[in-house]
Formats: structure tokens, C-alpha cells, sequence
């Protein structure tokens, strides 16, 4: 995810401050992962450099300097045109397992043994997100879908791989 | 060999379908209250083993044991019995009889125990209201959504409170939305009962509402859990 393209987003309601786009952003987005205090100044730092935001007032309120940033208008283009760009979908080959799928085989190991220990490892992964999605809200909910459909896709390709395993030990014979 | 604490176990199952064999020493337990998802191939005996596990197919060899007793020392009769006031079961198409409206069908296992109409009809509403389609009460299976109508038969599978539910690819049939709902459903109030249930199932995202999953190949289960 680009943290600056998703700070810039947060800024278009309105100026915050650091401390408030770390707050805003770890709320909506930050779930596991929550931001550090550097991750966001650098990232403030590298827009204001780069003319997407610019500080809207400077407070100390008696203790620390805080800035106030606001996007500028080429901040909203710089959006505009990440939101419209689609995300290129990644072909994420399982090369790990993969490898590990034809070594088993190769070295005659049995390669259905660690399938299953797959299989289970993502099921496992799978009822804690199911979990964790009944007991959430509807962003949660959406979140959890997204690792869950792909998770999906993963158990599908280790079925399939699993059914054709004795195909593959025909292939791949030294 | 029924392990510790199981209400239902099996042990070295074997049936065979002509030639074929569709359980091949397969064993399996489920515990009081436990959700226990049955994955695997199609065609590679999962139903098969519901089925004996549930007393409608008797395996060729092998021992079911269900609450200390022993499935294939019963009579037929007695199996039906047992079918009637101690398992649930939901298929993948609801399976409602058509003639009947949705109240009717989960009041009917209440009905064939010999519970008197009004009673069995007063508990089935309770049901259909905790699967939130109570609304649905003088409709018709024909007259309702896919979704709905499984949700009226997973209140008619648990309606008798029964020890163990039987649920054979339940949201098969489903959209996503409509299957996490039906499963959301199914597991709480099955664990709110303490209801075992045994969840036949090839979808991982609905084997994931399970505490624990089986996979059966070749006519064998394999329970990684337990396999080390």
C-alpha cells in the first residue's frame, strides 16, 4: 500500500495534523500494522518536498512545535490519478512451495504429506480471520474477506497440486 | 478405540460401491459441541462417511460407536429412532417438503417425535427466529429465497436439539453472502446448544467456521491434528 498516496487521500477532508493522520490512518487502515510517528514525518517530509502539501500553520500549544499540513492541488491530481490507476494484479506464483513441492519429489519425500501441512497451516490462518471477521464491524469484515479469498485460492492450487502429484513425479524423474 | 470424550466415533471404516471403494479404513470422531469439518476430493468418500456416521448407509467393516453405544448393534428401527431425536441433518438443496409452509417443516422432527402440534409449532418459531426468518412462518418452500429456505432447514435440523448435526455441503448452493450466513448461523447456535456438528464441505472459507477439520482422500481421513 502507499502510505503516501493514503495520507494525502486522508488530508482532502480537511488540514490535520501528523499526529492526526497517524490516528486516522491506523483507525482505517492500520489494523495490525499501525504506523510509526517516523514513517508518517518522513512521508510528510517527502510530499511537502515534492509540493503535494504544504504546512497551514505551525502550533505549539507550550510544548513542541506541531505542524498543520493541507494538500495542495497538485496533492488532489496526485490522488486522483492513483485512485483511477488499477493495481496490477500479481500472478503471486507459489514458487516457495512450489520448490519445496518438487524437491519432496525429487528427493522421494513424500510431497502429499506437506500439502496437507499446508493445507492445514492455511486453514488454521483461515478460522482465526472467520474469527476475528465475526466479531468485527464491517470494515473488519471486508478486510478479513480479502485475506480470505485469497488464502482461498492458495488451499485451491494445493488441492489441485495434491491431485496432480503423481503427474508431476512423472515430469520431473531424474 | 473410540477416543477419549467422543460422542460419535468411528474406526476402520470400509464400504464398497461394486468395485469401487468409498471408505478404505477410515476413522473419525467428533466431540459433545464440536464443529468438525469433513474436506476432500469429490468422489473421495466424504459423503459416504457422513452417511454411515449418521446410520443411513451401514459400512461393510468397521466399528460407529455414538454415545457408548454401538451403531451397527442396533436394529433398524431403533437407528431411526436415533436418527429422529438425537442427529439434525442439512443438505445442500434445503430439502423441505413443498406441500408444507416453513413453520410445518421445522416443527416436523418435533412432530414425529410426538410432540403435540401447537408445542412443536411454538418451539419451531422460537428457531426461526433465532435463524432470523421467522417472518417466514406461513410461506411456502416454493415462495422463498435459496437462502432462506436453507435457513429454514438448518431451524428444522436443530428444532429436536439434537446431539449431532449433519450438514452436507450446506451453502453449496449459495451465494458467498448468503453461505457465510447460513454457516454464522448454523455454527453459533449449534455451539450455543452444545451440538456437535459434522460439516461435509469442499470450501475452505466454509470449513474455516469449524474448530476443526478432517480431510479424507482415497477413502481415508487424514486429521493432522492427531496424525503426529
Amino acid at each position: 500500500m502507499s502510505i503516501g498516496h493514503t495520507l494525502l487521500g486522508l488530508l482532502e477532508s480537511g488540514p490535520r495534523h501528523g499526529y492526526d493522520l497517524k490516528r486516522a490512518f491506523d483507525e482505517k487502515f492500520g489494523h495490525d500494522r499501525p504506523l510509526h510517528y517516523g514513517q508518517v514525518y518522513a512521508t510528510m517530509s517527502r510530499l511537502l518536498k515534492n509540493g503535494l502539501v504544504e504546512v497551514d500553520g505551525v502550533e505549539t500549544d507550550g510544548g513542541p512545535e506541531r505542524k498543520r499540513y493541507a494538500i495542495t492541488d497538485a496533492g488532489i491530481t496526485d490522488v486522483a490519478a492513483w485512485l483511477a490507476q488499477p493495481e496490477k494484479p500479481e500472478p503471486y506464483l507459489q514458487s516457495t512451495l512450489y520448490t519445496k513441492v518438487v524437491l519432496a519429489l525429487l528427493t522421494g519425500r513424500d510431497a502429499a504429506d506437506l500439502l496437507d501441512a499446508q493445507r492445514s497451516e492455511h486453514l488454521r490462518l483461515m478460522r482465526i480471520l472467520t474469527d476475528r471477521k465475526r466479531r468485527g464491524d464491517l470494515a473488519d469484515q471486508l478486510i478479513c474477506d480479502h485475506a480470505l479469498f485469497h488464502l482461498e485460492a492458495d488451499l485451491r492450487w494445493l488441492e489441485l497440486t495434491s491431485a496432480r502429484l503423481g503427474k508431476l513425479a512423472e515430469v520431473i524423474a531424474p | 478405540m473410540t477416543p477419549a470424550g467422543s460422542l460419535l466415533a468411528a474406526h476402520d471404516l470400509r464400504k464398497t460401491y461394486g468395485s469401487t471403494p468409498a471408505l478404505d479404513g477410515a476413522s473419525f470422531s467428533v466431540h459433545p459441541g464440536e464443529v468438525v469439518a469433513v474436506m476432500g476430493p469429490s468422489g473421495s468418500g466424504k459423503s459416504t462417511l457422513l452417511h454411515c456416521l449418521a446410520g443411513i448407509v451401514t459400512p461393510d467393516a468397521g466399528t460407529i460407536t455414538y454415545d457408548g453405544r454401538e451403531l451397527s448393534a442396533m436394529s433398524d428401527a431403533e437407528r431411526s429412532a436415533l436418527r429422529r431425536t438425537d442427529f439434525g441433518f442439512v443438505f445442500q438443496f434445503g430439502q423441505l417438503v413443498p406441500e408444507l409452509t416453513c413453520v410445518e417443516n421445522v416443527a416436523l422432527p418435533l412432530r414425529l417425535n410426538g410432540v403435540k402440534r401447537r408445542e412443536a409449532e411454538r418451539t419451531a418459531r422460537k428457531w426461526m427466529e433465532r435463524l432470523e426468518v421467522e417472518d417466514l412462518a406461513a410461506q411456502r418452500p416454493g415462495q422463498v429465497s435459496g437462502g432462506q429456505g436453507q435457513r429454514v432447514a438448518v431451524a428444522r435440523a436443530l428444532v429436536a436439539s439434537p446431539k449431532v448435526v449433519f450438514a452436507d455441503e450446506p451453502t453449496g448452493a449459495l451465494d458467498s453472502l448468503n453461505g457465510e450466513r447460513v454457516m454464522e448461523l448454523l455454527t453459533e447456535s449449534a455451539r450455543t446448544a452444545n451440538t456437535a456438528v459434522v460439516l461435509v464441505t469442499h470450501e475452505a472459507r466454509v470449513a474455516a467456521y469449524s474448530d476443526r477439520d478432517i480431510v479424507v482422500r482415497d477413502g481415508r481421513c487424514r486429521d493432522l491434528e492427531f496424525a503426529v
